[in-house]
């Protein structure tokens, strides 16, 4: 810019410095406390580094199978679910950026229309569980609402209709390609970023969702990562009681410690991730921005 | 064989990519759609959603009657429309901060912590905020009250801070997603601008209010308009985790989106929660058409359709 004057310089690196600190310091206290003795958190409060360090809190959790299953639950959701998402988007998405597609103005409305209006969650509810019976099944935690939604196909649409050029499609077309060859071999491979962006937004989606654990799962066997954080939230006792079924917990397990490791195990691996997928991750939002 | 046939059999293909994806939308959003009939409706399981009983408009006049009904409309505008004011203020102002960051290493680190909060999930954020306003041992009350002297603030059970905590919330969620935008925007103005304008001795208030906002105009504008458009609707996670449902703070923490689910799950209120369902998605609907019936008076090409 033009004249950055010194003054102005600190001023914005400061305002820049606090928020990052404030953007930063509640997961720093989050796992100091995850690495603190129960006593020590309960005497001395929630802090940014561990008065009592102890990792009493991770111990029982590597000695308790329901965290296991639960994150395999979250893993296998994740990767299906985005696999899946961004195959169904992609094969709705490519048709309707063709111009010539008879029918495209229906389809295009019959998405569009899915944006503007909606049923909202009793009716969503009732049919998926009295017509199609998800409670308690893994589909509930895959289909309802995550699959794809009309903003992604739009995204995706524009950006089909605006960076693939005909003439590569027609030539693979004259050498014979089937239209799924096509779509698999040359579309996807040449839409990369957009690729990367729907898959990154719905991987995100698919590891944070608790709420189709909230309305679907009681079976305490389906619980995701999250579905988990959401039972303990407001029922500090909840993995506790499940433990003691099995004969691990005791009276002095640090009920408080174990929750904040859960969280922690909840979210680092998406903390770890999210520096390499950052760049990404902002390009897709602004290619989100650019509607079509 | 016609032409006509032929040609639509050439695109037969096509029709079948978009079979899963089409179905997948039928279910999920268009049934539903069909369903809305539930506010009409005294529900029971065994004649299921459309054999059960038709009531008329009772469900909507059980509804009204409450204080309910004014108590979620007010908190879910309210709220939207701090929501928009300061989110659009405070992402403007750190895009400006952080565009002028010369350095681009210090830009994409500031970037990459300040979107940090939109990454994660609501579930997660109600743990962090609950690690600061727990009675007992939250760290607002052992670390900064009681140095000060101020008596230990019971969070959970006082209404009158959560309009404050839960603004603030969103805003440290949402800043660094909306910045994003903004600073692509101003990364797009020419820089000539800002050089001509410094020679003539413009200040760098004035450089802001006469270069910058005018750019911003049209995207400030289009950003706000989409958010009126969902005013009827609010972030369900926000207002059910974060206060850790503490009925004591229903007063102010009450959305219709938290009303719609709490009807449904916890009180078998099915009837009440219908209509109040209904009434979200036809005045969301409304304000939809309305909001974009704006766009495309003030700018064609921003409108969505």
């Amino acid at each position: 810019m033009v004249d950055n004057s010194k003054g102005y310089r600190i001023l914005i690196h400061t305002v820049m410095i606090l928020l990052c600190i404030l953007s930063v310091a509640p997961f720093i206290m989050l796992i100091s406390s995850s690495f603190t003795t129960e006593t020590s958190l309960i005497a001395d409060g929630y802090f940014f580094w561990p008065r009592q360090f102890s990792a009493e809190a991770y111990r029982f959790l590597l000695s308790d199978s329901s965290i296991f299953r639960a994150y395999g639950i979250t893993i296998i959701l994740t990767v299906v679910g985005t696999t899946l998402s961004v195959l169904v988007t992609t094969m709705i998405a490519y048709p309707l950026s063709m111009q010539e597609l008879p029918g495209r103005g229906i389809f295009n409305f019959y998405v569009f229309f899915t944006m503007l209006f909606s049923g909202g969650l009793v009716p969503t509810y009732m049919m998926w569980t009295q017509i199609f019976h998800i409670k308690n099944t893994f589909a509930a935690l895959l289909f309802p609402s995550l699959l794809t939604n009309g903003f992604t196909i739009m995204m995706m649409r524009t950006y089909f209709a605006t960076n693939i050029p005909k003439e590569v499609l027609e030539s693979a077309r004259i050498d014979g390609a089937r239209e799924g060859t096509v779509l698999f071999k040359i579309v996807i491979p040449m839409s990369r970023p957009i690729v990367a962006t729907v898959g990154l937004m719905s991987g995100i989606a698919y590891w944070n969702d608790w709420n189709n654990n909230l309305y679907y799962i009681t079976d305490a066997n389906l619980n995701s990562i999250q579905g988990l954080l959401n039972r303990m939230l407001t029922n500090a006792q909840y993995l506790k009681q499940a433990a003691t079924m099995g004969n691990v917990g005791t009276s002095s397990t640090p009920t408080t410690a174990i929750r904040m490791a859960v969280v922690v195990l909840g979210v680092l691996p998406i903390l770890c991730a999210y520096p390499f997928f950052q760049n990404n991750f902002v390009k897709g939002m602004n290619l989100g921005a650019v509607k079509g | 064989m016609t032409s006509q046939k032929r040609k639509l059999k050439s695109f037969l293909p096509f029709y079948l990519m978009m079979l899963p994806g089409v179905i997948y939308l039928f279910i999920n959003n268009y049934m539903p759609m069909s369903g809305l009939v539930l506010a009409f409706k005294r529900y029971n399981v065994r004649d299921g959603i459309f054999g059960s009983p038709w009531v008329g408009l009772s469900n909507f006049t059980y509804l009204f009657q409450t204080k309910d009904a004014w108590i979620i409309t007010r908190n879910t505008i309210l709220y939207n429309i701090a929501f928009i004011i300061l989110n659009t203020v405070c992402s403007i102002a750190v895009a400006v901060f952080l565009n002028d960051v010369v350095s681009k290493r210090c830009k994409k680190t500031y970037q990459t912590f300040i979107l940090l909060p939109y990454i994660i999930s609501m579930v997660v954020v109600a743990y962090l905020v609950n690690a600061f306003l727990a009675a007992d041992t939250g760290f607002i009350n052992n670390y900064i009250l009681e140095p000060l002297g101020i008596a230990p603030v019971s969070f959970y059970s006082e209404p009158r801070y959560w309009p404050f905590i839960l603004i603030f919330i969103n805003l440290w969620k949402g800043v660094g997603y909306s910045c994003i935008l903004y600073l692509a925007n101003i990364g797009g103005i020419d820089p000539g601008f800002y050089e001509a304008a410094s020679l003539d001795g413009a200040t760098r208030w004035q450089r802001f209010t006469k270069i910058t906002l005018p750019c911003l105009k049209p995207t400030i504008i289009t950003l706000t308009i989409l958010s009126i458009g969902k005013m009827f609707y609010s972030d369900f996670g926000l207002f059910y985790q974060v206060p850790m449902q503490s009925g004591a703070l229903f007063n102010v923490t009450q959305t219709i989106d938290t009303y719609v689910f709490y009807g449904l799950m916890k009180n078998g209120n099915i009837g009440m929660s219908a209509a109040a369902g209904f009434y979200q998605s036809m005045v969301g609907f409304v304000l939809v058409l309305g909001t974009n019936a704006v766009i495309r008076k003030i700018s064609r090409e921003n409108a969505m359709f």
